[in-house]
């Protein structure tokens, strides 16, 4: 008998299996990246002394069950309120605050280290206006450490980078520049700037 | 003549087909390697509100999710329209967020419980009040690290329609 070569395999479903793995994949997995406003939660403390907080170095900002917004107790739009953080967190009354660019009115905050965001809301309030507020208030610091990081950078080497790329490139791997100045800059900036939001638990 | 003629004739060929399976496969790639698994089955509504302060959560490993929002269409006949809260694909009271954190934290090796980081993944059209007891719930247990999940947008998309 004559040595038969072996048939060759038919390859041609080969692309059906192929697709049947992709479908089970795209049905399965999710592409979506976890993303969110990130902020940090009070301890529970019995502490019996009350830090006494001068009224003049609060803003508050209720949220009432009608998802309406009062701030310092007269109603606002949610899009006036992030110029109107700024102007509070920004205004520098006791002249201390060398970088602050603010009224200095006496009648508003002493600055930005004293000043606190006091956030409440009522049981009714909708979790997405809630967001929307959190997020102006955010964005209100962001922007100041924002304005801060483009006028400090330049002095530490850091040209044209605002507070959200330093961070970045801070988190980046791949970045080349010098990662302790970069986090000396950052540290300095976030205590100038310091985020003082407190969110009030409603009873 | 016949010499040419034989060259011209027939139908178009058939375009070839073998290198099919390899697009195929190097679309499979591509999927496998640029997405996770879906860890939940969510039994709720869940459309996050938008936000455009937002920062990416890194590590998912080290992210608790707790999901709240209204139960879905096929739930509501036996738990109602009011917003609840799911944990590990099954409907949770505020009282089991204690036990969930706690099992969270025994599953992951104990030099990275300090870094874990709590996602609430709640609907928008959620009311703070159950948001509220989850945060107090949070608080007892320690576990301050808490993520507000959101999707990037501008926030006029979050006013009810």
């Amino acid at each position: 008998m004559a040595k038969r070569a072996a048939p060759e395999v038919n390859a041609g479903s080969m692309a059906d299996i192929a697709f049947l793995l992709l479908i089970f994949f795209l049905v399965t997995t999710t592409m979506e990246k976890d993303s969110g406003i990130s902020r940090k939660l009070p301890p529970i403390e019995e502490s019996d002394e009350d830090v006494i907080i001068k009224q003049k170095n609060i803003f508050t900002v209720l949220i009432n069950g009608k998802d309406q917004l009062l701030v310092e107790d007269e109603l606002m739009e949610l899009k006036n309120l992030r110029a109107a953080a700024i102007e509070f967190l920004d205004n520098g009354g006791d002249g201390t605050c060398n970088y602050c660019k603010g009224a200095k009115n006496p009648s508003s905050s002493d600055n930005p280290d004293k000043a606190i965001i006091s956030l409440k809301n009522e049981r009714e309030t909708s979790y997405a206006q809630y967001i929307s507020v959190q997020n102006e208030l955010v964005g209100a610091y962001n922007e100041l450490r924002n304005r801060r990081a483009l006028e400090l950078g330049p002095q530490k080497g850091f040209r044209d980078m605002n507070f959200i790329e330093m961070e970045k490139y801070y988190k980046d791997v791949k970045w080349s520049g010098n990662k302790e100045k970069l986090a000396e800059v950052i540290d300095q900036i976030r205590t100038e700037y310091p985020l003082k939001l407190s969110e009030v638990q409603e009873q | 003549m016949s010499k040419f003629k034989k060259k011209k004739g027939g139908d178009l060929p058939a375009v070839n087909t073998a290198s099919l399976p390899d697009i195929v496969f190097m679309l499979l790639f591509f999927f496998m390697v640029a997405t996770v698994m879906r860890e939940n089955t969510l039994l709720i509504e869940n459309k996050l509100p938008s936000a455009d302060q937002i920062e990416k959560l890194e590590k998912k490993d080290l992210v608790m999710y707790i999901y709240a929002g209204k139960p879905s269409a096929n739930y509501q006949s036996q738990y109602g329209t009011e917003a609840r809260i799911q944990l590990n694909d099954k409907f949770a009271d505020v009282s089991e967020i204690a036990a969930f954190i706690a099992a969270e934290r025994a599953s992951k090796r104990e030099e990275l419980v300090p870094f874990l980081t709590t996602s609430l993944k709640v609907d928008k059209d959620a009311n703070m009040g159950l948001v509220g007891d989850i945060k107090q719930e949070l608080r007892k247990v320690n576990a301050l690290k808490i993520n507000y999940a959101a999707i990037q947008g501008d926030v006029s998309k979050n006013k009810k329609n």
